[in-house]
């Protein structure tokens, strides 16, 4: 049972990664993504064979495949993100695919669709949250940077962003490679978590679902998307044992929140002492202002 | 004096559509001019040419001696020219005071890596670039909505936050399109001051859109007129007013 919590969170700390590096990218840099399992599965197989055949050590395995999939990500950037508008959306599109068709059919390298077995099984609860923690605090470095602002400036208006300076191409391409390196590093978690990497793993289910999570949690928050991560891997493991109406929650789960809150749990809020404290004195407020109404009639 | 920003016979096309024709103007430094003419004569096309949002079609624009015809947006920026827009575009879920960091962070750049670790120059250029903009904001008058989400400005703050994030570039050239667009009497005399204002105390050059007459009679010693994409008129305020070209744009044949 131990085994079983410890791998859940395991995997909770590995989605929540993943949805690190889709918030950046869609959250606040405001470009839609449909293909981000392919950069996981660059990570992921790039890890697998390093320490499969190369018997690399694992934490330099899984940067590199970070790094890699950050390298594809900046060349796919470079022309996609030049053109103004969804044309990145479009090409991500082929792009989740064509890579996971490439690794299917590389057999020599990737052992096609059968899939990888025998990876080291190197991602442990301790070396999935040290990961976590790292990352998570970077990315809040880097929100709270003039990156961050460059980023947010080019998702709420661009022509006015290029206007104040931005060379907004540049801040677009940045955004992909580093959330690029995001998703490849969860990748390469997943394949030390799994022992095992298949390509159906990564197929547009997959990059739906970090989609999903990050407008889940909501667009433009950190935190939010830890959130959203935690909630949606939680409902999809918790209701395992009853499995054919797991994937029924999971979506009621979804249509709830978007209908209660269309602009994800926490909007773009982050979770912080004063967002809490702002909470709790707006019910505390309206109570007050509840029974001052009601005290007023009964006089 | 010298010439800050010259067009020499600028024309702009789209499709069959002459949106600017010819179009040669010379802004000295430091003067403050008015750009006047009716609706869809060209003005915010001619700030949109300038600012390398449009490319030019014939013609050459020269900033400072050096042609910048080929150069995109944000190196035009860096050369020293901001400019406001005709519609608000705020960083609306920002706040007040992020909106103008976001401006003002362009003169103190630090890499990815110290943006990443919070170490080396990010808490020294950060607080710079806080404390420059909240001058700013107190400059015109925004201090105390500084953490406002920017959305929530009334209007007419909004066009003056607007100028104040133009201003946090530190240009030499800016170009308000229609500033006073909008608001009402008491707003524009407000907005008068605020636009005489920075322009002496920054030692700006301003080229104005407006079509508040009364507002551009007063501030600017020197205006231009288009009408149909092409300049009418240009000289003092007396000799626009008096100008028959620009009788007949505003109010038609007798």
């Amino acid at each position: 049972m131990q085994g079983y919590v410890a791998g859940i969170i395991t995997l909770l700390a590995i989605n929540c990664i993943a949805a690190l590096g889709v918030s950046l990218f869609t959250g606040f840099t405001g470009i839609f993504t449909l293909g981000h399992a392919g950069y996981m599965a660059i990570g992921a197989y790039t890890a697998a064979i390093l320490t499969f055949k190369y018997s690399v050590h694992f934490i330099p395995a899984i940067i590199c495949g970070g790094l890699l999939a950050m390298i594809v990500a900046y060349l796919i950037g470079i022309p996609t993100l030049k053109l103004v508008g969804d044309y990145y959306t479009i090409a991500s599109l082929g792009l989740g695919e064509a890579i996971r068709l490439i690794i299917e059919n590389w057999e020599s390298v990737t052992r096609g669709a059968r899939g990888f077995p025998g990876i080291a099984p190197y991602t442990s609860l301790p070396v999935a949250l040290v990961f976590l923690i790292i990352m998570a605090v970077a990315m809040f470095f880097i929100v709270n940077s003039s990156y961050g602002r460059a980023f947010k400036a080019c998702r709420d208006d661009y022509v006015a962003a290029s206007l104040l300076g931005f060379n907004t191409a540049h801040y677009r391409v940045l955004s992909l490679a580093v959330s690029g390196f995001y998703c490849g590093v969860s990748g390469a978690l997943l394949a030390g978590f799994m022992s095992f990497v298949q390509p159906v793993m990564f197929d547009m289910a997959k990059s739906t679902e970090l989609v999903s999570v990050v407008v889940f949690g909501g667009l433009g928050s950190i935190s939010g998307s830890l959130i959203g991560a935690t909630i949606l891997t939680l409902v999809t493991e918790l209701f395992r044992p009853i499995s054919q109406y797991r994937m029924l929650i999971y979506g009621l789960v979804l249509v709830f929140v978007m209908v209660f809150r269309p602009e994800g749990i926490m909007g773009t809020n982050e979770l912080t002492l004063n967002y809490i404290k702002n909470i709790f004195s707006a019910k505390k407020k309206a109570s007050e202002f509840d029974r001052r109404t009601t005290d007023d009639c009964a006089s | 004096m010298t010439v800050l920003l010259e067009l020499k016979g600028v024309s702009k096309s789209f499709g069959g559509v002459q949106a600017v024709e010819n179009m040669s103007l010379k802004l000295e430094k430091g003067e403050l001019t008015g750009l006047i003419g009716p609706n869809g004569a060209g003005k915010t096309t001619v700030f949109n040419l300038i600012t390398a949002v449009y490319d030019v079609t014939k013609g050459d624009i020269e900033y400072k001696g050096i042609n910048i015809n080929k150069l995109k947006t944000y190196q035009v920026v860096s050369l020293g020219i901001a400019r406001t827009f005709q519609n608000l575009r705020l960083f609306s879920g920002s706040s007040v005071l992020e909106n103008v960091m976001s401006a003002a962070q362009q003169s103190h750049k630090y890499s990815f890596c110290e943006a990443i670790t919070h170490l080396g120059r990010w808490n020294k250029f950060e607080k710079k670039i806080q404390d420059e903009s909240m001058q700013l904001l107190e400059r015109v008058g925004l201090a105390d909505r500084a953490h406002q989400r920017a959305a929530t400005l009334p209007y007419g703050l909004q066009r003056r936050l607007e100028i104040a994030r133009a201003c946090s570039l530190r240009p030499e050239l800016l170009l308000l399109d229609e500033p006073a667009a909008g608001m009402n009497s008491e707003e524009v005399e407000q907005l008068n001051i605020l636009i005489q204002d920075i322009h002496k105390d920054y030692n700006l050059t301003i080229l104005l859109i407006e079509h508040h007459m009364d507002m551009v009679m007063e501030i600017c010693p020197h205006i231009i007129c288009m009408n149909f994409g092409a300049k009418i008129a240009e000289g003092s305020p007396e000799c626009i007013q008096s100008h028959p070209e620009v009788l007949k744009a505003y109010l038609g044949e007798e």
